[in-house]
Order: structure tokens, then C-alpha cells, then sequence
């Protein structure tokens, strides 16, 4: 059975729907605190995917992320690029994102980097943009995604306030949105169409990246809220993808 | 003890939501004068360090391992004496 390490630290807060997700998909989820990994009552080498949830970790201060990012990154880096290195599946949801373009795990267009190399950014809007959006599935390197059709249109709902991803110039945006876009906001149509469609202002319309290697993906839309088809949503499938890939790898 | 003033900005041509919102209230509250706002943060920081290029250095790290994005801020350190 597949075990989930849900991480979690003071502030996150998707972590149960999250932990749900998988259990009904007959995974086994466990939620693993940052302090038992900076203590070592826990080893990343346990499970076999880490996911990190939704929420507000620390607060959000300094930037959404960015202390989630930080404490990783002095404990336990080793380690989790090592679980990344080795093909293992990491997933950032909404915060969880921020956490891995914060730590330099995504898009790592040449692998992991010592400084980041993108931003989530305040919404163009100013706002917390709370509500359903569209994303369409675009063809990737994402080894997480591969049940899902490419140009699905899958209905997710997002919930920040930073969301809108910047990278550090033009020529980096370019490489990574060739092959590393997995998600990109669209209309009813299935086209790009900036606000509202796109709720940030993200370049490119962009909703989620993978890493070079195609298992590390970041998302801000949260398919943990949209897993039942009452909630409207396509989240169910994103779940099931993640496990496909590590039956496929273990 | 030395007293910091960490200064986080955001880069030259990155958008600004908030800066825009207060110049685009400024103006709506008849200053209209007002052409743009930027926003930045300010961070104040005591140091247990005498060594102003010690803690300079210190700072710098802090600056890179937590306070900025390299992407989007830049950042200014300046470090006075810290009056109890």
C-alpha cells in the first residue's frame, strides 16, 4: 500500500481533505509534523511520496511559504532531495507550491537550485481570489498527471492571495513553459483568457509546473476540495495519477 | 547590541497590487498628485554582535536564506547601535 507523507507544520490547514483524498483511494496517508522530521522520530525514507497541503504555514509571513521552506531546507534538504532525486513523487498543493518554488524543488529547469528561481507573487487583483476555476491539462514531462488526457478541461476550485508565478527573466519562462506547464488557467472554451479565468495574473495563464524530471508537481488550484462529483470538481483524478505513478516506480 | 533596519523591496518592473490600490485611494481621496506607490517592508532586527562587518554578513544571510526572493525583492541593510 502506497504511504502518503502528508507534511504539515503550525498554519497548514488542507491537510485532513488531503489525507481523505488518498485514504479513499485506498492509499495509506499519514501525517508527518515538521518537528518530527527536524527530531528524526520520522525518516522521509518511510513513504513513498511526500504531499504537502494547502494552508497558511507560519502564518504566510515573509511570503507564503517561505519559512515552511526555510526550516525544510536547514533539517531535512538532504534528505528530500535525495527521496527527489530517486524518482519519488513530491506534491505541493496551493502553500505546498509555494513551499517547493520557496525551496528551489520547482521548476529546477537544470535541477534543484541553491536560490529560488520563480515566485509566487501577490494576485494581480490584490485579493484572495477564492472560487472555481478551469485548468486545461497541457502535454508535460509530468509523470503524476499521465491518466489525465491532455487538453482536459478540469473543473478545480483555488482559495490564495500570492499565486501569481513569476520567474527570474524571460528566456528561464520560456524553457520551463515548453515543457514543465502541467496545469494553465482557461475559459469555458478551453482558451487562455486572463482575468477572472486566470485568477492571479500568472505568465502564461500557468496553475501548476512539474520539475525537469516529471515528479515534483506544484499546483495552486486544490483538487482536494473538488474529489467528489457533488463538489463539481476533477480533484479525484490528480489522486489517482499520483498513485498510479508510484505503483509504476515501486 | 546593534539595531538593523532590513529593508525588503520589490525588484524594478515587478508588479505591485497593494502600491497601486493605495496610490489609486490617494487619488481618490483628492491627492492627485500622487503618480504611483510603491510598497516595501521593513524589518528591525536586534543583533547580540558588537562587529558591525560580522553582522553585516549575518544579515546578508538572512536576507538570502529567508527575507528574500532573489526573484522578485531586492534588498537594504542598514545596522546602527541599539539604544536600550
Amino acid at each position: 500500500m502506497e504511504k502518503i507523507a502528508i507534511l504539515r507544520m503550525e498554519g497548514t490547514n488542507c491537510e485532513y481533505e488531503s489525507y481523505l483524498a488518498f485514504k479513499r483511494l485506498d492509499a495509506q496517508p499519514e501525517y508527518v509534523h515538521l518537528k518530527e522530521l527536524e527530531r528524526k522520530k520520522k525518516n522521509l525514507e518511510e513513504y513513498d511520496c511526500v504531499f504537502i497541503p494547502g494552508g497558511f504555514s507560519a502564518g504566510d509571513y515573509v511570503r507564503g511559504g517561505a519559512i515552511f521552506a526555510a526550516r525544510l531546507k536547514a533539517s531535512i534538504f538532504k534528505d528530500l532531495k535525495k527521496f527527489v532525486e530517486n524518482g519519488y513523487p513530491v506534491v505541493g498543493i496551493c502553500n505546498g507550491f509555494q513551499v517547493l518554488i520557496e525551496l528551489g524543488m520547482l521548476p529546477a529547469l537544470y535541477g534543484i537550485s541553491e536560490q529560488p528561481e520563480a515566485c509566487l507573487t501577490t494576485n494581480d487583483s490584490n485579493r484572495f481570489e477564492c472560487r472555481q476555476t478551469l485548468i486545461r491539462h497541457e502535454r508535460s514531462v509530468c509523470k503524476l498527471t499521465k491518466n489525465i488526457k491532455v487538453g482536459k478541461i478540469c473543473s478545480i476550485p483555488v482559495a490564495h492571495a500570492e499565486g501569481k508565478l513569476v520567474f527570474k527573466d524571460e528566456e528561464y519562462a520560456e524553457e520551463v513553459n515548453e515543457k514543465q506547464v502541467v496545469f494553465r488557467y482557461v475559459d469555458i472554451e478551453g482558451k487562455e483568457a486572463g482575468y477572472p479565468w486566470n485568477p492571479n495574473g500568472s505568465y502564461k495563464n500557468i496553475a501548476g509546473i512539474c520539475n525537469n524530471e516529471g515528479n515534483v508537481l506544484g499546483m495552486m488550484p486544490h483538487p482536494e476540495r473538488a474529489f467528489h462529483k457533488w463538489q463539481n470538481g476533477d480533484g479525484k483524478e490528480i489522486f489517482e495519477g499520483i498513485l498510479n505513478y508510484i505503483r509504476s516506480i515501486c | 547590541m546593534l539595531k538593523a533596519r532590513v529593508e525588503i523591496k520589490l525588484k524594478k518592473g515587478v508588479a505591485d497590487p497593494e502600491g497601486k490600490n493605495i496610490a489609486k485611494a490617494l487619488n481618490l481621496l483628492h491627492f492627485k498628485e500622487v503618480k504611483e506607490v510603491r510598497v516595501s517592508k521593513l524589518v528591525e532586527i536586534f543583533i547580540e554582535e558588537d562587529d558591525k562587518e560580522r553582522a553585516l554578513k549575518r544579515l546578508e544571510e538572512m536576507c538570502k536564506k529567508l527575507l528574500a526572493n532573489p526573484v522578485i525583492n531586492d534588498y537594504k541593510i542598514e545596522i546602527e547601535d541599539a539604544h536600550e
